[in-house]
Formats: C-alpha cells, sequence, structure tokens
C-alpha cells in the first residue's frame, strides 16, 4: 500500500510530508549493510525518508527532460505523481500496490483539498496544513485510503476544529455512522423549505477530422450533474433516452415512440457515482440511487454513434515559396438556426519562425499571437446553419532547418445549448416516504450544454 | 487564519524559544507553538529534542492539538523509544473516551507508534477496539492489526488477534468488512503458505454482498482479493462473474480494473462456447474505452494494462482501433503506449487508417514517439502482409524527408521487411544507398551493412560501400564490426574475384587487431571454412533464412499469465513480475491463471491453451536491440532454424525448464544463479569433506564438534499448493556444512520425476551444492528424504526478513514456488572464537547505538549448561564473570559471510525465582541482532 504521501512546490521544496510504513526510502541501506568493507548505515527513520523525498525531487521535479511516465521507479522505490498548477503531489511506496487506486486516490485528494480551501496552490497549502494533515490521517490509514466523501470529511474535520467538547453522545455517533455507513455520502436529517433540484447535462464533443472532411474518431463524453436541495433520504430514479431501455419499453408499442418523435441514442458505455446501484443497473437498466446533499456527478457516459458535430472546419493551407504561407479557414455552424452558439474560438497554428502575420475574417476578431504561435480567432455569438472565413498570409523567417513543420491540427472551442450526443431527461422522479412530500413539489430544472473536448482538424 | 506564517522561523535559537512556548500556560499559544514544530518537521528540521515538551501537551481536550501532537510522536517516538513510553497512558486512556472518534484516533495512532516497548501496551486496548460497539472504531481497529503484524508479526499471532481479524470479514457494517479483507491479504502476503484468507464459496458470498455497499475503496480491496480466489468450478466463476459485472460502470477507474482483472482471471475457467462467455467478452470492452477518458495518468495505467488484455485476449478490443488514435495534446507516455497498442490491433480491416495515422504521427516533434511509428510502419508491414506494398512506399517517403533519424529508423525497419518478404521489394534498395552518410546510429548502420551484404549480387558498388565502412573499423561498435564481418564475407562468396583484398583486410581486422572475443571468434570461423570448404562456407552463410513472424515484442506467455492476475498493479505497469521490483517476501507468491475445470475440458481446442501456441506458430520474434547480436549469429552461422525449441509444450503446462528463461522471468529476471557444482567452500573453514562428515555423525554424541541445534521438519508447501507434492524439512549444520534436509511425500495419484530445485537469491548467499537426487521415481503415497548439502557462495540480495529463503522445486508436473526462514545458527562457522583481547577491542569499537537488548524468558539452565548448549551451535564463550551473584558469559560468533556478533549473556543462577537471560548483542550489521537472538533462544530452549 501507499507508503507515504509529499506535497512539493515547484521548486521541489517539501510542503507536507506523511509517512505510512517505514519501508519507504531505505534503499541506500539495502546494498551497503552486506559488502563487509562497505560504510556501516544505520539510519534513523527521519533521514532515510529524506533519502526518498529528496530522490523524487531530483529524478522527476529537477529532471532535464519532459516527464516519461506518471510513475517512476527510483532504487527499487516508486513514485507515483501528479500536478496541479504548480504544485506536485507524490504518493511513494515500495510494494506491489494497485497503482489505479494511487492515481484514483491522488485525485481524490486534490478534490478534497479543493472542497477545503479552493485552489491548490503553495499559498493555501501552506496556510492549511494542520487542515492537510488532519485530512491525511483521516483519509489515509497506513496506506489504504479510508472514507474520502468530503460530505462526511465536512462534519467532523472542520476548520475551526474544536468541535468536540459540544458534541453529543448522538451526534458522534452520527458521525461514525455516516463514515462507515452504506449512504456514506448523505447525512441523515437535512430539511429544506423547497425542494429543488437542478440537473445539467455537460457534453463534450470531440472530433478528429482529416483535411479532407473525413472524420478519422468523434465521441462524445459527457456527465450528468445533480444539484439537490432535497429533505430527507430521497430515492431517485433518473431516465433519458438510452436506445436499450426505449427498445425494452417499446416492444409492441414500437410505432408510438417513433411518432412521438422521441429518438433514443446508444451508449457506448457510463459509469455512475458511488450513490447508484449499479447491480440494479446492471440487471434492469434503471438508475435508482439516494443523492448526496448539494452538487455531484451522477454519470458519465460516451456515445460515438450518431453525434452531431456543431461545426465543420475546412482548412486551405499553401506554401508560397519558402517564406510565405498562405491559410484560409471556413467554418460552418451545423445545427437549428434558432439556437446560438457562444464563446467561439479557431486556433490557427503557426510556424515557428513567423516573422509576421496579416488576418482578414468576416465576423469576429482574430489575432496572431507570437508567443502561443497560433492566429487566434474569436467569435462572440453564431446562430445555426450559418458560415464564416478567415483568410492569413504568414511571412516566414528563412531557416536553415531541414525539418519540416509539423503542422499540428486546427483546434476550436465553443458551447452550444443542446446535447450533441443527442441524450435528453425523460425524467427524474423523487420519493421520500418518510416525510410528506411527493414528487410533484419538486422542483426540477434541466439544462443542456454542448462544448468541445479536443476538436480537431488537420490541416 | 493562516498557517503560512510557520514556515518562516528560521531563527537562531528557535528551539529554545518554542520549549518556552510549549510549556507556556496558555492554550492558544501552546498551540501555536505545536503548529511551529510540526511545519518545522515538514520542512525537515530536527525537533525531536523538544520531545519531552511536546508529549507534555499530549493531555487536553482540544482534539486538534490532540492531532497534532500524535503527528508529532508518529515521527520522533521511534528515536526516543524511551520516551514515548511516556504517551502510553494518555494513549490507553483515550481507547476508552466516550467519543469513538477519540477512540479511533488512538487506537490508530498508537499502531503507527513502531516503538516494541509501545506496541506491549497497545494489545489490550486494540483487543477491545476490534469489539467496539461502533463500526468506525472497528474499521479503525482493523487496519491496525495489519500494522501491528508489520511490527510484531509474533505478537499478533499469539494474541490471537488474526482470529478475530477474521470474524470481522463477517461483520455487518461493509466499510469493517473491506478494512478487515484489506489487512488479511497483507498479512496473508507474508505468509504464503499460511491459510489465514480461507476463502470458500461461503466467505466469497459474504465479500460479495460487502461489495454492494462499501465505499469505492472497500470495494476495490475486497474484488482484488477475490481475484486470489480460485472458483471450484465453472458454475461458480460464473456466478461470480455475474456478481462482479456491475462494477465495470463504477466512476471510480481502479474499481473497474480489478473488476476487469477477476473477470480475466475467472474466463479462464468458462468454455468458450458458453453464451456468458461470448456476454462477458462484449461486456468488458466499453469500460476499458471509457477509462481512456480519465486524467492522463489514469490513461497510462489503463493502457499499460490494455496492452497485456489485447495479448491475452485480441478478441475484446479488435474492433476499437479508433479510441486508441493518438491525440495531438496527449502526454508523451500516452502517447507512446496507445502506439503499441495501435499495432496490436492492427489488421487487414483497419490498417489504411491506420497506416494513415502513422504517417502523420511521423511528422511530430518528440524524436522518440517519432521513431516509435516509423519503427510501428515496419512492424504492419510485417504483420498485415497486403499492406505490406503502401508501407514500404510510406517508408521510403518518409525517408525522402531526409531528416536524420527518420531515416535511420526506416531503414533499419526495412531490413525487417526484406527479411519477411524476401525478393519483392529489392528495388528500393537504391534509394537506401543514397543516405549511407546520414547514418550514425549503430543499429541502422548495421541495418544498411546487412541488406548491403545480403543483395551484394544486386548492388554494383557493394564493395566499394562496405569498404567506406571498412576505414573506421574499430571506432564502430560491435554491432557493426560483426555485421561488417558477415556483410563482406557474405559479398566475397558472391563475388570472390573483385573481393579478396577486402575480405582478407576485414578477417585480419576482426582477428588480429580486435580485443573483441565474440568478433575475433567469428573472425576463425570464417578464415577456416573459407581456406579449408569454400562450398561448406557458402551453405553456411548464405543459407536460406528463417522468416521472421508477424509478432514482435510479444510477453513471453507465462509472464503474460501471471501478469494478467495482477491487472490494475504496479507490476502491470511496469509489465514485470513483483518479485523482479519489490523487495523482501512480500509479493513473490506466484500467480497463476486457473486451470480449465474437467467439465469444459472437452472442448477444449488448441486455441483454448492458456499459455503458448501449438509448437509449429511459435513465433520467432524480432530481436530488440539487444539481442540483434545474438540473432546475427544464429542467422549466419546456425543451421537453419526451422522449429521452435521443444519446451513449447510443456509451456502449457507451466513447467518450464528451471533453468530455462521461462522461471527466471517468473521469478524476477536474472535472480537465479545455476547451482555452483563447487561443494563446500574452504572460506568455511572446515576442512573435512562431506563424506567424512557422515562419519563423524555417527560417532560424535557428545563431542563438540557435534552438529547445531536441529529443528524438527517443518511441512513447507502443503500437499494442495503444489498438486500433490508436500515438502517438509529442516536445516542442519554439521561440522562446516549446511545442508537442508528435505522430506518429498507424493500425496496426488501419479507418479512424480524430474525433481529439481533453485534458491532465490537471499541475504546470505545460500545456494544448493548439488542437484536435488532424487534418484527413483517418487509413486503416490511414497516418501523420500533427501539432504541437500547447501553452499554460501550464491548471489546475495538483501531479503526481508533477513532469513527468508525463497524456493522452486520443479518436478514433471509443475513448478512450485515456497518460502521458509532458515534459522541464523546454521551460519554460525565453526572457527568463530576471539581471542578475549580481540573481544574487549571489537566491543568497544562497535558504537553503542548497535547494542541490542534481548531476554530469553523461562530457561532454567546454568552457566555451563549454556555455554556448551551454545557452543554444539558455534556460539563461543570467551570469558566468564561473577559479578554480584549474576553470571556474565561473554561470547563471540561468526557468520558466513564474516559478521561477527558479540554477546553479553546474563544469568541469574542463584535466584530460582528469575530463570530470565539477558542478552545484548552487539554487531555491526544491527539487522542480524533480532535473528542471532532467535538463534540463541532456539537452541537453548531445546
Amino acid at each position: 500500500m501507499i507508503g507515504g504521501l509529499f506535497i512539493y512546490n515547484h521548486k521541489g521544496e517539501v510542503l507536507i510530508s506523511r509517512v505510512y510504513r517505514d519501508d519507504i526510502g531505505s534503499q541506500a541501506a539495502d546494498s551497503a549493510v552486506f559488502s563487509s568493507s562497505g560504510p556501516f548505515l544505520g539510519e534513523r527513520l527521519g533521514g532515510s525518508v529524506r533519502n526518498a523525498v529528496d530522490a523524487f525531487r531530483v529524478n522527476v521535479i529537477h529532471a532535464r527532460q519532459q516527464v516519461r511516465s506518471p510513475v517512476t521507479n527510483i532504487a527499487r522505490t516508486s513514485f507515483f505523481h501528479v500536478k496541479r498548477s504548480n504544485i506536485w503531489l507524490a504518493a511513494v511506496t515500495k510494494q506491489n500496490v494497485n497503482a489505479a487506486m494511487v492515481f484514483e486516490f491522488l485525485y481524490k485528494m486534490c478534490d478534497v483539498m479543493a472542497a477545503y480551501f479552493g485552489k491548490i496552490s503553495e499559498e493555501n497549502i501552506k496556510n492549511n496544513f494542520v487542515l492537510i494533515y488532519e485530512l491525511l490521517d483521516e483519509i489515509l490509514d497506513f496506506g489504504y485510503p479510508q472514507n474520502s466523501e468530503t460530505g462526511a470529511l465536512k462534519t467532523f474535520i472542520t476548520q475551526q476544529g474544536i468541535k468536540s467538547q459540544h458534541q453529543t453522545k448522538e451526534e458522534q455517533s452520527q458521525i461514525t455512522s455516516q463514515v462507515t455507513g452504506q449512504i456514506g455520502w448523505r447525512r441523515e436529517g437535512i430539511k429544506y423549505r423547497r425542494n429543488e433540484l437542478f440537473l445539467d447535462v455537460l457534453e463534450s464533443v470531440n472530433l478528429l477530422m482529416s483535411p479532407q472532411g473525413q472524420v478519422l474518431s468523434a465521441h462524445v463524453s459527457g456527465r450528468v450533474v445533480m444539484k439537490s436541495y432535497l429533505s430527507g433520504m430521497p430515492e431517485c430514479k433518473f431516465g433519458m433516452n438510452d436506445k436499450i431501455v426505449i427498445e425494452k419499453q417499446g416492444k409492441g408499442t414500437a410505432d408510438e415512440t417513433s411518432k412521438s418523435g422521441k429518438q433514443s441514442i446508444a451508449i457506448d458505455d457510463c459509469t455512475f457515482h458511488q450513490c447508484v446501484r449499479l447491480s440494479k443497473f446492471d440487471s434492469e437498466r434503471s438508475i435508482s440511487f439516494i443523492p448526496p446533499d448539494g452538487e455531484f456527478e451522477l454519470m458519465r457516459y460516451r456515445t460515438t454513434k450518431d453525434i452531431i458535430l456543431p461545426f465543420r472546419v475546412i482548412p486551405l493551407v499553401r506554401e508560397v515559396g519558402r517564406t510565405k504561407l498562405e491559410v484560409k479557414v471556413v467554418i460552418k455552424s451545423n445545427f437549428k438556426p434558432s439556437l446560438l452558439a457562444q464563446k467561439i474560438e479557431v486556433r490557427i497554428p503557426t510556424p515557428l519562425n513567423t516573422s509576421g502575420v496579416q488576418v482578414i475574417c468576416m465576423k469576429g476578431k482574430a489575432k496572431y499571437k507570437a508567443s502561443e504561435n497560433a492566429i487566434v480567432w474569436k467569435i462572440k455569438r453564431m446562430a445555426g446553419m450559418k458560415e464564416s472565413q478567415i483568410s492569413a498570409e504568414i511571412e516566414l523567417l528563412p531557416t536553415n532547418d531541414k525539418k519540416k513543420w509539423a503542422r499540428p491540427p486546427i483546434s476550436m472551442n465553443f458551447e452550444v445549448p443542446f446535447a450533441p450526443s443527442g441524450l435528453k431527461v425523460r425524467y427524474l422522479k423523487v420519493f421520500e416516504p418518510k416525510l410528506n412530500y411527493s414528487d410533484h413539489d419538486v422542483i426540477k430544472w434541466v439544462r443542456y450544454i454542448g462544448r468541445s473536448g479536443i476538436y480537431e482538424t488537420r490541416c | 487564519m493562516t498557517d503560512s506564517k510557520y514556515f518562516t522561523t528560521t531563527k537562531k535559537g528557535e528551539i529554545f524559544e518554542l520549549k518556552a512556548e510549549l510549556n507556556s500556560d496558555k492554550k492558544e499559544k501552546k498551540k501555536e507553538a505545536v503548529k511551529k514544530v510540526i511545519a518545522s518537521m515538514t520542512v525537515g528540521k530536527d525537533v525531536s529534542a523538544l520531545f519531552p515538551d511536546v508529549v507534555n501537551c499530549m493531555q487536553t481536550d482540544n482534539l486538534e492539538l490532540k492531532k497534532l501532537v500524535y503527528l508529532y510522536l508518529m515521527n520522533y517516538a521511534k528515536s526516543q523509544p524511551d520516551m514515548a513510553i511516556m504517551a502510553v497512558n494518555t494513549f490507553v486512556k483515550d481507547c476508552e473516551d466516550p467519543n469513538p472518534l477519540i477512540r479511533a484516533l488512538a487506537v490508530r495512532t498508537m499502531g503507527c507508534i513502531r516503538v516494541d516497548k509501545i506496541t506491549e501496551y497497545l494489545c489490550e486496548p486494540l483487543r477491545k477496539c476490534l469489539k467496539d460497539e461502533d463500526p468506525y472504531v472497528r474499521k479503525t481497529a482493523a487496519v491496525c492489526v495489519a500494522k501491528l503484524h508489520d511490527i510484531n508479526a509474533q505478537l499478533v499471532e499469539d494474541q490471537g488477534f488474526l482470529d478475530t481479524l477474521k470474524d470481522l470479514i463477517s461483520d455487518s457494517n461493509p466499510m469493517v468488512v473491506a478494512n478487515a479483507v484489506a489487512a488479511l491479504s497483507e498479512i496473508a502476503e507474508s505468509h504464503p503458505s499460511s491459510n489465514l484468507l480461507d476463502l470458500n464459496p461461503q466467505s466469497i458470498n459474504k465479500l460479495l454482498t460487502a461489495l454492494n455497499e462499501c465505499t469505492e475503496w472497500g470495494q476495490i480491496f475486497i474484488l482484488d482479493c477475490l481475484a486470489n480466489y480460485t472458483p471450484k468450478d465453472d458454475r461458480e466463476a460464473q456466478s461470480i462473474c455475474e456478481r462482479v459485472t456491475p462494477r465495470l460502470s463504477h466512476a471510480n477507474s481502479a474499481v473497474v480494473l480489478s473488476a476487469v482483472k477477476v473477470l480475466m482471471k475467472f474466463m479462464e475457467m468458462l468454455s468458450k462456447d458458453l453464451d456468458y462467455y461470448g456476454t462477458l467478452l462484449k461486456k468488458l470492452a466499453p469500460p476499458l474505452v471509457t477509462l481512456l477518458s480519465a486524467e492522463p495518468e489514469l490513461q497510462y495505467v489503463a493502457l499499460r494494462n490494455i496492452n497485456l488484455i489485447v495479448q491475452k485476449r485480441p478478441e475484446i478490443l479488435k474492433h476499437e482501433m479508433k479510441v486508441f488514435f493518438v491525440k495531438y495534446n496527449d502526454p508523451i507516455y500516452v502517447k507512446l503506449e496507445k502506439l503499441d497498442i495501435m499495432i496490436r490491433l492492427a489488421s487487414q480491416a483497419n490498417i489504411a487508417q491506420v497506416l494513415a495515422e502513422l504517417k502523420e504521427y511521423a511528422t511530430e516533434v518528440d524524436v522518440d514517439f517519432v521513431r516509435k511509428a516509423v519503427r510501428a510502419i515496419g512492424r504492419c508491414a510485417i504483420k498485415v502482409e497486403q499492406s505490406a506494398e503502401r508501407c514500404v512506399s510510406t517508408l521510403l517517403d518518409l525517408i525522402q524527408t531526409k531528416v536524420n533519424y527518420v531515416v535511420q529508423e526506416a531503414i533499419v525497419v526495412i531490413k525487417d521487411i526484406f527479411r519477411k518478404y524476401p525478393n519483392k521489394y529489392e528495388s528500393v534498395i537504391a534509394t537506401l544507398c543514397e543516405n549511407l552518410d546520414s547514418l550514425d546510429e549503430p543499429e541502422a548502420r548495421a541495418a544498411m551493412i546487412w541488406i548491403v551484404g545480403e543483395y551484394a549480387e544486386r548492388i554494383d558498388n557493394a564493395d566499394e560501400l562496405l569498404e567506406s565502412f571498412l576505414e573506421g573499423f574499430h571506432d564502430e561498435s560491435t554491432q557493426v564490426q560483426l555485421q561488417l564481418l558477415t556483410g563482406i564475407v557474405k559479398l566475397f562468396l558472391k563475388k570472390p574475384t573483385e573481393t579478396q583484398e577486402l575480405v582478407q583486410q576485414v578477417l585480419s581486422l576482426a582477428t588480429q587487431d580486435s580485443d573483441n572475443p565474440d568478433l575475433r571468434d567469428r573472425g576463425y570461423i570464417y578464415w577456416r571454412l573459407l581456406s579449408t570448404d569454400p562450398v561448406a562456407a557458402k551453405e553456411v552463410v548464405l543459407a536460406e533464412k528463417p522468416l521472421i513472424s508477424e509478432e514482435t515484442d510479444l510477453i513471453e506467455p507465462t509472464l503474460l499469465d501471471e501478469l494478467i492476475c495482477y491487472i490494475g498493479t504496479l507490476a502491470s505497469v511496469y509489465h514485470k513480475p513483483p518479485s523482479a521490483f519489490v523487495e523482501g517476501g512480500r509479493g513473490v507468491v506466484h500467480k497463476s491463471l486457473p486451470p480449465r475445470t474437467a467439465s469444459s475440458e472437452s472442448a477444449e481446442s488448441p486455441e483454448t491453451a492458456p499459455a503458448g501456441a501449438p509448437p509449429g506458430e511459435q513465433p520467432d520474434v524480432i530481436p530488440a536491440q539487444g539481442d540483434l547480436l545474438g540473432d546475427l549469429l544464429n542467422l549466419d552461422l546456425g543451421p537453419p532454424v526451422s522449429g521452435p525449441p521443444l519446451t513449447t509444450s510443456s509451456v502449457q503446462m507451466g513447467a518450464v525448464d528451471l533453468l530455462g528463461g521461462g522461471l527466471d522471468s517468473l521469478i524476477g529476471g536474472t535472480n537465479f544463479v545455476a547451482p555452483p557444482t563447487a561443494a563446500v567452500p574452504a572460506s568455511l573453514g572446515a576442512p573435512i569433506g562431506s563424506g567424512l562428515s557422515d562419519l563423524f555423525d555417527l560417532t560424535s554424541g557428545v563431542g563438540t564438534l557435534s552438529g547445531s541445534y536441529v529443528a524438527p521438519k517443518a511441512v513447507w508447501l502443503p500437499a494442495m499448493k503444489a498438486k500433490g507434492l508436500e515438502i517438509s524439512g529442516t536445516f542442519t549444520r554439521q561440522v562446516g556444512s549446511i545442508s537442508m534436509d528435505l522430506q518429498l511425500t507424493n500425496k496426488a495419484l501419479q507418479v512424480m520425476t524430474d525433481f529439481a530445485i533453485q534458491f532465490n537469491r537471499n541475504s546470505f548467499g545460500l545456494a544448493p551444492a548439488a542437484p536435488l537426487q532424487v534418484h527413483a521415481p517418487l509413486s503416490p503415497n511414497q516418501t523420500v528424504e533427501i539432504s541437500l548439502p547447501l553452499s554460501t557462495v550464491g548471489s546475495v540480495m538483501k531479503m526481508e526478513p533477513l532469513n527468508n529463503l525463497q524456493v522452486a522445486v520443479k518436478n514433471n508436473i509443475d513448478v512450485f514456488y515456497f518460502s521458509t526462514l532458515y534459522p541464523l545458527h546454521i551460519l554460525f562457522v565453526e572457527d568463530g572464537k576471539m581471542d578475549r583481547q580481540m573481544f574487549l577491542a571489537t566491543w568497544k569499537d562497535i558504537p553503542n547505538e548497535n547494542e541490542a537488548q534481548f531476554q530469553i524468558r523461562d530457561c532454567p539452565l546454568n552457566a555451563e549448561a549454556v555455554s556448551s548448549k551454545l557452543q554444539s551451535s558455534n556460539i563461543f564463550t570467551v570469558a566468564k564473570r561473577n559479578v554480584e551473584g549474576q553470571d556474565m558469559l561473554y561470547q563471540c560468533l561468526k557468520l558466513t559471510n564474516g559478521i561477527w556478533v558479540l554477546a553479553e549473556l546474563r544469568i541469574q543462577p542463584g535466584n530460582p525465582s528469575c530463570t530470565d537471560l539477558e542478552l545484548s548483542l552487539k554487531c555491526r550489521a544491527p539487522e542480524v541482532s533480532q535473528h542471532v537472538y532467535q538463534a540463541y533462544e532456539t537452541i537453548l530452549k531445546n
């Protein structure tokens, strides 16, 4: 299991170090003991752990070349790291641990820290180091991850700390039963005057297209994010236009479903928040759960069939001699004219030896950004079924470099008010048998947002 | 409230200030001071001097302050064990606190304080906490058992904590179950032979129920534990699979991967004809693809695993090529892994797309990635015959870019394409020859030379080209030199008239002016061949070459099967068995896929054989760079390799030849050493040969030279773990020779033959001094006793624990692994006696912190008896002293590797109520003290 966890700043200085097991960091001692003439090494724990800390700094943070792997093995010690802005989190072990679990834990650790004190930065970590140690003590025991749901943690690890004296016995046992309970993500006795819930279907559409307009790969990765403000322990059931469900129900009444215009979609795969009863989904494909209070991600899904690609990019690059490039890019919006896309940005890469750029665009604003080696074209809004164009002349400095310019793809960002996968929420039913409010009393809001993921066209 | 200010104080005299603040009356000030101490500790300053002051703050009702003090204790208790005792009372009191959070905190922290003295006090609170009414305390206590076991395994067993832990598997709270499973799994790993995790259908059922209810982490612990279970038949396997599949939809990737591991393993047992088998295959693909939309680090772990899965069961992902296309912004480690998988999935159906992609990648920026992409194009050509032509033309396009490393990489792969499709693409040779000057890497140069030599008859100026390389012959790498030698000999055999001078030149360069034995040998062989029988030379050097196979870089099947059992773990990321990167006994347990059960045996087709293809299809793998040398030798000199090695069929059974590469890779790289034929080395100081020692053994009942204490035989390998072979044994030392006395019992229904034994590297270099000789086949229910002489000249690797020995035993059925602990006294040598002066000087010389104190309880012996008992095991008494009615014995011993251990033994003969002996040991390598103490105890108590 995880032997220790360290947090470094960008210089490689240790901000947090928590050691769970002695085995880490004793590498230097191993080889020396048995060579009879070798120096005797009987370092204390404090000293030997520093070895591990330093090894990571020297070999990874201060490494000359780019990091080639998120898992590094130095002297039979394995280091897992993730980076958040300029902060490094490293988990260290000498055993054959579950690697996926270690990374999941590191991400979780980042989430928990962010939930407590916002952005993960050197300043915030230094300001909250006592809290971080307290958290690390709670969510990782002897290197085994324990309950790390922020909802539960916040009931007994608070920034003010001194709660324990005022707790009654009931409160204490409520805390422990929540932390260890089957519904560890929700506490009992939540009350709202107004029962309300918000569903956001957030999709990111990914595309890789050849210069000729052939789709090389396209998929939508979507998330259903729920904000629930519901009293008690509500039992929820979520339904969408999943092809498998619709077909199951539509047996016999197939005509009806097609008449009503309900298009169903084929979901390649989906994963759920731990509150969802997976066995029920597996057997009946129904999504039922007791939600955490507040915001959480109910599900993630992925589709690849019948994706609506909101934009088409048509590039044209012409090399005029060795010192000039002519670029023309056309974008076409491909959705209902009544809808508006927003925050549109097209990024056209330019060669490293660019000396000057002239741009003309029909709509929006375009600028050459030398530091980013790209022409950035921004359009605030654009309706469906429209077309726009940019042309640019790029002057190049003559170089001796034999190697051709790699021509990175043209990438695009945008936001559209529909789900490119075609997913529709059919219902979200709420039952709370103990309290007297029914499904009808709950105010529900649904919103669809489609964003660009990696949306690239090669040129 | 900002805490960052604590990080900034670096003034002199800081410690004194802190001390004053810690002892302040004001609570707030105290807390501030402790915070400062923790901050200094974090940045690596030594604040251990403040130990008593910080511990004084422990008695507080402020939970935050308490936690801080505990944190400090965990860090420094080990360096101040005596002071740490001061904290014990508070811990014990806290374990009784009405607040469950405080009870749990106390037991959790206590387990982290790795001081022997404290652990004794830990037992009682821990026992209570394991049965606490609050699940939070129980789940914490469960992990604490694993902590305690890590410090003192014996104590945990003696106190019966293991049974309590087993009971927790049936706890009503899922999180307690999960933590108990985690703790038991870890403890079981260090006792490979024990039956701790007694998994049976009932307990499995409990785990599967808990699986639905516990946290994401708990699900991982349970799934990882389930993966170690072997269902009794295919029906049980299927029912477990059915209950595990819902986990594939979990948001946590680690849960998904662990579920995949269970499914991949149990699938082995299902018949391919089953409908369910097909359903399961279909269910596996989507979650694997979904893993690729996780964060890059997890993608990397997922891709490394998918690489294994694709090799084991290519059918799962064969339609998913597109998701492995590289994105421009992927981190480089993701890109490289994706590329690997793309090649594995390439087939006639998707080759056009793959090639287009690869061509795109070959123009990217990262040099490693570009190289790999170019190489991938070559591999596609070899794998999919229909695409070969397009691949070659793509490669030629890339050569036209003149980018140095692209050209070199392209030439290396074109060489392979020539070998796969002889006489097809030689028209491109002219283009290749144009780029001769730009080649500066040995591999590319060697490849080019091979091409020129191989097709010398079609290249007009072959002699000039090769001659141009010859100028800097001695500056070339061996690889190029060897290739050049062979190339020129080939040229000579094809065009003897014009090239006589050239061949003589190269032969003399290789034989007379070179220091490299390989090169010289090959030179001489050619020389002799050419001078004695040119026809034979032609037959040998220009022999037809075996075609290379399509699949490359495959992981060896037995290793692959083992790695499948480790899906999700580091082993699957490194593609190495755990023994290759984990020290000591942990994780060395060899895992293998379950065999197909009897009920489905009939359905077995060649395809279903889990490991290895039938002999005819054994792939000749394209050698990696390092192997090229061997391959070239093979190519040019060896007889045409017509078939694969004959071991293939036995690979399927898992019975690899002990010395063969298969086992090596299982046990971890090159750890294995061939058993040295030499007997006991002279350094042992035993002039008597092993033959004589038998005589001595008969005669010497009392003599001082009689052998050391011999423990009764213990079962090392139970029959059920070794397909019916039971091994029990013990270690003996007699007159300087160590041996392992084994008793092999055949409890299976078939005859066992072909026994062999090997040791893994170990702390003292123990190795078999002779092969394991079982003269007759061992028939069912027969037992044979063997004494295996051991030497101490094997390879040394520090083990954990120090006296751990990992053994592999082979018979005609399979290879089995077990590990055992040998008593250290078998390593005490006969010439281990020091004179008094020497003893005194050495005792003073060894620093005091190396001194270790032990108690040997209940040993009612007097000094004489003790002394003679120990002497028979080569522990020598140097001097004896009587101080205030107590006998002090000063003793010494020497280990086979030359480490001296000095001892002071205190005996109180006058006091019948006190039968404990006090032992203090001094040694330059204090790690051995604990084991020497154990040896003392064993010898004295038997």
